[in-house]
């Protein structure tokens, strides 16, 4: 791995860290403390839930077609290098 | 009277659908352990998608977590949605994809297996073993106990507790023990379909007789406005954000779904199936959860030790349709039972069982010599060895060790859920927080290549004391700095020992950190 390709994979995986984050944090819409708005039947924090919910579906989808292995496969061990070592997994479908 | 024969119908036709989906997979299952406890790693999209979430949260979708809305209000679906929808989500990938690879490449079964191999230590894979039936017994005990009671409250107590209990365990054990792995996923797959169906049948059902959701959220608003409102009361930003945390890590090292890491088809599966979780946790909790909220605006009066789901569609819906959802409960508590029955066989056998065995295998022939203790100690291990002939044949000792397993675990706790002793109940109550402790050890040995031996002992043990201490001992309090569970704070002890010890200790001989570097390439 090159110096430059592996400060892209580090800049990726901190990308994806950060939307975890904050699809977690933003799951409870903190801003609605204490509020009773009812839209449609239902409390205003809860469609803001579903809806967050659905987006975090979306955000999944994404992350498996653009990020998946980012972070778990080899040379995400941190103190190690990959080496030969290295273990392939075949996963053919 | 009726009814109850409708109900016990319902039961019974759902224990022969369950028994013929087991006898077809047998037919499918051949000797190996690896077959039995993981259907030979070869679960598609929809069965791991269904078995993952029927196994985790059947019984706390009809009964637990109404009852909780109903006693104080709709913010439970947030925990949930948080908790399963997002962080469970994210460890799924983190936790999950990681265990995938590395048991796809070593063939690993269990987590003690994972980890014993990694830091080349038997003892700390029969700690993990242990401590994780230690938490997984009574859980399993509760559920028995609660389908007993199910039972007896089903047939207005013409079938005693013991029948009832003792009826629901023999079923497990034949069923479980002849299908296994493969068996019980089918079931849980069916079971998933079932509830999913079943709780939007009852939302609308209900909504249809009280004039639709707005008219029921009216009722709500008047006779509990704090409900509408978010926070107040039980849920403090503490008591959420705890909550949440807990039960996400918790989850994820209960035996019963920890091995289900192990078994998705190819990377494929895994991918869809991330991507489908939280459209799920939507569709199950916020109709179920939102039910039991509605039933308090609604004037339901729910019976002493009863259930809110069964309360309210008894007054809004046909007797016939209350019957079905309640064995479909009682179904899906059977469909988690299973589930833990067959993982925690597993830890039984091949973490604490076998590795002993294993051990007197090695040292059969060495000639008897050295200190009295010495011999003493390879005596026994001689009548272990051959305890361990005795239960099986060369040929299919693993199978029939495996279900010896089934059999001993379900045994035993439904033993224990006759007399079902409040420490027991105390330790299954707080089973969730217990595996927690589990949780970031484990990440941090799957990540961090300085992870040592000690290290894993230090953390693992040490969160494990100062958590059962919170629990048992007065003078430990179970919150902290206003609010934040002693889960959440042993998690934490437990990584900055890991992480602490570690650093100041050496990797022993026979610890291999190139264990967990595998990568994946993905055949389309």
């Amino acid at each position: 791995m090159t110096a430059r390709s592996k400060r892209t994979h580090r800049l990726q995986a901190t990308g994806w860290a950060i939307a975890a984050v904050v699809l977690v944090a933003g799951s409870i819409p903190w801003f609605l403390w204490r509020d009773s708005t009812v839209v449609a039947g239902l409390p205003l924090w809860l469609w803001w839930h579903v809806g967050w919910l659905c987006l975090a579906s979306f955000s999944f989808l994404a992350f498996t077609r653009y990020g998946w292995g980012i972070g778990v496969e080899s040379g995400a061990m941190i103190g190690t290098s990959p080496s030969d070592d290295t273990v392939e997994v075949r996963t053919d479908d | 009277m009726t009814e109850t024969a409708i109900q016990l119908g319902i039961v019974g036709g759902y224990m022969i659908a369950a028994a013929a989906i087991g006898l077809v997979a047998y037919r499918l299952t051949d000797r190996t352990a690896e077959d039995y406890y993981l259907a030979s790693r070869t679960f598609g999209t929809v069965v791991l998608l269904f078995t993952t979430f029927a196994t985790l949260l059947s019984a706390f979708t009809f009964f637990g977590g109404p009852n909780l809305t109903y006693a104080a209000g709709p913010e439970w679906i947030l925990v949930m949605g948080v908790m399963d929808g997002i962080i469970f989500a994210v460890l799924w990938y983190v936790l999950g994809y990681k265990q995938w690879l590395v048991g796809q490449h070593h063939g690993y079964v269990t987590l003690g297996e994972m980890l014993g191999d990694r830091f080349g230590s038997r003892p700390l894979r029969g700690l993990v073993a242990a401590i994780s039936l230690f938490w997984l017994f009574p859980y399993v005990m509760l559920q028995q106990k609660g389908a007993g009671q199910a039972i007896v409250g089903l047939t207005d107590g013409a079938v005693p507790f013991w029948v009832g209990a003792g009826g629901i365990t023999l079923f497990m054990i034949v069923y479980v023990a002849v299908s296994g792995m493969r068996g019980v996923a089918w079931t849980d797959t069916l079971q998933g379909l079932l509830m999913l169906g079943l709780v939007w049948a009852a939302v609308a059902w209900v909504l249809s007789a009280v004039g639709g959701p707005a008219a029921a959220t009216a009722r709500l608003a008047e006779t509990n406005p704090e409900f509408l409102a978010l926070g107040g009361g039980l849920y403090t930003h503490e008591y959420v954000i705890s909550t949440a945390i807990s039960i996400a890590f918790g989850v994820t090292m209960f035996p019963q779904i920890n091995q289900r890491f192990f078994v998705a088809r190819s990377e494929r599966v895994l991918k869809r199936t991330l991507a489908l979780w939280p459209v799920l946790v939507v569709l199950l909790f916020v109709p179920a959860f939102m039910l039991g909220a509605w039933a308090a605006g609604l004037g339901v009066t729910v019976p002493e030790n009863g259930n809110v789901v069964p309360a309210i569609l008894n007054e809004y819906t046909a007797g016939w349709f209350t019957a079905a959802v309640v064995a479909g409960a009682m179904a899906a508590m059977m469909s988690s039972s299973d589930s833990m029955l067959l993982s925690g066989a597993s830890y039984l056998t091949r973490d604490l069982y076998r590795p002993l065995t294993d051990l007197a295998d090695a040292d059969d022939s060495a000639p008897s010599r050295g200190s009295p203790l010495a011999r003493v100690r390879a005596r026994l291990r001689a009548v272990a060895v051959s305890l361990g002939r005795l239960l099986a044949s060369e040929r299919d000792r693993e199978a029939l060790v495996a279900r010896t397993g089934v059999v001993v675990f379900a045994t035993v706790s439904f033993v224990a859920s006759l007399y079902a002793p409040g420490t027991l109940v105390q330790i299954g109550d707080t089973a969730f927080g217990g595996f927690a402790q589990l949780a970031l050890p484990v990440l941090v040995a799957l990540y961090w290549a300085r992870t040592t031996r000690w290290g894993m002992y230090a953390g693992i043990g040490g969160a494990q004391l100062f958590y059962l201490a919170s629990v048992f001992l007065p003078m430990v309090p179970g919150s902290y700095l206003g609010g934040w569970s002693a889960s959440v704070v042993g998690m934490l002890l437990g990584l900055a020992l890991t992480v602490g010890v570690s650093l100041a200790t050496d990797a022993a001989p026979g610890e291999d950190a190139t264990v967990y570097t595998v990568s994946g390439i993905e055949g389309e």
